[in-house]
């Protein structure tokens, strides 16, 4: 129960922090994206307020044998660069550079009402159905596939 | 260069850090938006509370912004609708496919050193920047 509590207030320093930071404003991001144009450095320092904090904060919970309200830390495991998260990221950095918005500030500025950004989440939320769909599907023809040949490993 | 607010930024910065260090240090979860929200959108039991109250916070830090500070919601640059429909399909997907995105890769990954992040997090600044640069230049920013 406690932790819902903290993950509700870790929720609203998180969109408080956005708002403060300039990242739920596009022009600001287009901004800071536009590299060989009116270069808008500031949210570079986004990143370093961000990031100092959180440097620290990680090293510290290393020291911790669990986290304070919860059994186990659940942090990814995996180390190894392949084509999904290259090509993954390539196509976020598009929709980020042609909207403007990334995830956090797009649900924060649900709050504002205007209609772009709920198309804006609307649109955001099917992409993600979109990916369960096809994984699920490369997941049902990789088992069919596979059972005739072990060669049909991953692509 | 103009509207550049490094101090702003800076705090800012420092409030979504403080945020992501207390989702670990109290509940060990990683504060990645686009996880957070996919594991609403395709709940699993038993891991999806916590994630609808991150994000109903996020909702509500929204509306107190719109009180104490409007300006957070002066968006400056709204593309066309059919343009942010477009990205937000990607957006979705794209952070589907490649586990992460700004929050998730670009704060708590990069601070961790971890190497998926970090090769993230050059990737989506280098197709966002070079999608902002073909938009403004050869588009001739008209959108």
């Amino acid at each position: 129960m406690k932790s819902l509590v903290t993950s509700f207030i870790s929720g609203v320093v998180f969109a408080l922090g956005l708002g403060i930071s300039g990242m739920t404003r596009p022009v600001k991001v287009i901004g800071f994206l536009d590299f060989f144009g009116a270069w808008d450095a500031s949210l570079a320092f986004v990143i370093v307020g961000a990031i100092a904090v959180y440097f620290v904060a990680y090293r510290f919970s290393r020291t911790m044998p669990s986290p304070l309200l919860a059994p186990d830390f659940s942090l990814p495991k995996r180390s190894d660069i392949d084509a999904k998260l290259v090509l993954g990221a390539a196509v976020f950095g598009v929709g980020w550079g042609l909207s403007g918005f990334c995830p956090g500030p797009a649900l924060t500025s649900l709050a504002s009402g205007a209609p772009a950004v709920a198309i804006f989440v609307a649109a955001m939320a099917l992409g993600m159905y979109i990916y369960s769909w096809v994984s699920e599907i490369r997941a049902a023809t990789r088992t069919f596939a596979a059972a005739p040949s072990e060669s049909m490993q991953d692509a | 260069m103009h509207n550049f607010t490094p101090f702003a930024s800076f705090f800012g910065g420092v409030l979504i850090g403080l945020s992501a260090s207390a989702m670990l240090l109290l509940d060990g979860k990683i504060a990645g938006i686009s996880g957070i929200l996919a594991g609403v959108l395709k709940p699993v039991k038993g891991d999806w509370v916590w994630r609808a109250c991150f994000l109903a916070g996020l909702f509500a830090g929204g509306l107190l912004l719109g009180k104490l500070l409007p300006g957070a919601f002066d968006f400056g640059l709204i593309r066309p609708l059919p343009l942010l429909a477009i990205a937000g399909l990607a957006v979705g997907f794209g952070t589907r496919l490649g586990s992460g995105c700004t929050s998730g890769h670009g704060v708590c990954g990069v601070s961790r050193l971890s190497p998926r992040s970090l090769v993230a997090t050059a990737t989506f600044i280098f197709t966002g920047a070079l999608t902002v640069y073909l938009l403004n230049h050869l588009a001739g920013g008209s959108l």
